[in-house]
């Protein structure tokens, strides 16, 4: 894969967000403090946040111009994102694509590498911090993106099941041959998940390269 | 009751069921429109939609009047085009409390599209959903409650219109007569025995729907 961020500016209160810098690794870690800017930038690739000015290009597809609906992204975001009207089984196919489109993976794949099965019948409000979570990754696996970002999905939850979701997030890339960008504040999921990792602070990228080599640098900076 | 007054009931039903269907479509997508945040003319649209709110109805029958009428530029164009007449027909009772009630949904179906999240809807695109589908998936169910509430309350205020339809409708027993209407007619001719059952039909009409309106706007769903 290759993400393209072609000198992206965004303008925060506090700060400008601007990033220029061209992603190549399969499992790409965002690193950095809360507020640096992480999110908005997940959000300016998805769609969900125009940038002042700054080109995206995903695998040559330019994003610029380009609808949320058509860009393909797969977003977890950190907030509660299942909608409340359907069930999780409603909520897992309202991305798919139609049985017309030869989908790349199963619905039943998705739902049990995930371990999801069991909560399909479930009204989404009944469902535990780490089940939503789990069903929100499947939602967005099975909308079959060429892009899966990550908002710090692991927070909040405890240790167990972080260990848990954190084996699940290891094995997806390859599972379904899909580069992810992970947003995280944690040193240690960042270094179990991801090939490079960004280190972003007030908007701007201060370190770049292999999560042991850059946070290290970052600890003893 | 007499047959007489069981028509008027009869009537006023239809044809405040009638008008609340007829504005369902626009209402709600004027209530929409409205929920989005800001863009040109919205101020505008605003005001002209609660105009009926809070003008006297009599003012607002006037103005249909005019525009309406055979003399009206609308209705004149209507009568002379397909020789249709609106004013001292049902439809104008139709129209008369479409109107009126419009506000009403509009108000509560707006506040409705507002309280949805706007993270579901972002979520929905980001899963490859077109506006119109965020709309029948998203946000039309999710806002549901505030929306029927709405159409209670608008429905309410149709069969409590007066004003307005007595301008625009006249008031023609077994055509344009209507629940207040009747109420009026007995009460003017001291007809109070009759005028006393019609109004605790009205009363039970009444409270029915803003009863379960109220319970619908309060029984929050989780957004």
């Amino acid at each position: 894969m290759k993400l393209s961020l072609g000198n992206v500016r965004l303008p925060l209160s506090a700060f400008d967000l601007e990033v220029n810098a061209e992603l190549t690794a399969r499992r790409t870690g965002i690193f950095g403090p809360s507020g640096a800017g992480k999110t908005s930038l997940l959000e300016t690739i998805a769609g969900l946040r125009e940038t002042a000015s700054g080109a995206i290009y995903f695998n040559e597809t330019s994003f610029t111009g380009l609808p949320v609906r058509m860009r393909q992204i797969g977003y977890v975001p950190q907030d509660d994102s299942l909608f409340p009207n359907l069930d999780v089984r409603r909520n897992l196919l309202y991305g798919r694509p139609s049985a017309a489109n030869q989908p790349a993976f199963s619905f039943e794949h998705v739902t049990q590498f995930l371990g999801i099965e069991p909560l399909l019948a479930r009204d989404v409000r009944q469902l535990s911090r780490g089940e939503r979570q789990r069903v929100t990754i499947g939602r967005a696996l099975l909308s079959e993106p060429r892009l899966l970002l990550l908002d710090e999905p692991l927070t909040g939850l405890d240790r167990d099941l972080r260990e848990i979701i954190l084996k699940q997030l290891k094995k997806l890339p390859n599972e379904f041959d899909l580069p992810m960008l992970y947003v995280t504040h944690d040193r240690a999921e960042a270094i179990a998940l991801c090939d490079e990792v960004l280190l972003i602070e007030r908007g701007k990228i201060v370190g770049r390269g292999a999560p042991g080599e850059v946070l290290r640098s970052h600890i003893s900076g | 009751m007499q047959p007489d007054e069981w028509q008027a009931v009869r009537f006023t039903l239809a044809a405040c069921a009638g008008s609340t269907l007829l504005i369902a479509p626009f209402g709600l997508a004027i209530a929409w429109l409205l929920a989005r945040p800001r863009w040109l003319g919205k101020s505008f649209v605003e005001t002209i939609v609660t105009l009926p709110l809070v003008m006297p109805p009599v003012a607002t029958g006037l103005i249909l009047l005019k525009l309406l009428g055979r003399r009206g530029s609308l209705g004149g164009w209507l009568h002379r085009a397909f020789d249709f007449d609106i004013v001292f027909t049902w439809r104008a009772v139709v129209i008369a409390a479409a109107v009126m009630s419009f506000p009403l949904l509009v108000r509560s179906s707006r506040v409705g599209f507002q309280e949805v999240n706007r993270r579901y809807e972002q979520m929905a695109r980001t899963l490859g959903a077109g506006e119109w589908r965020v709309f029948w998936t998203i946000s039309l169910p999710l806002a549901s409650r505030a929306i029927y509430g709405g159409v209670l309350l608008a429905f309410a205020r149709a069969v409590g219109e007066f004003g307005a339809t007595i301008l625009l409708a006249g008031n023609i027993p077994g055509e344009t007569q209507t629940l207040s209407l009747r109420i009026y007619e007995a009460v003017q001719l001291g007809h109070d025995a009759t005028a006393y059952r019609l109004l605790l039909v009205c009363v039970c009409i009444a409270f029915a729907a803003v009863f379960s309106a109220e319970w619908l706007l309060r029984k929050k769903e989780v957004r």
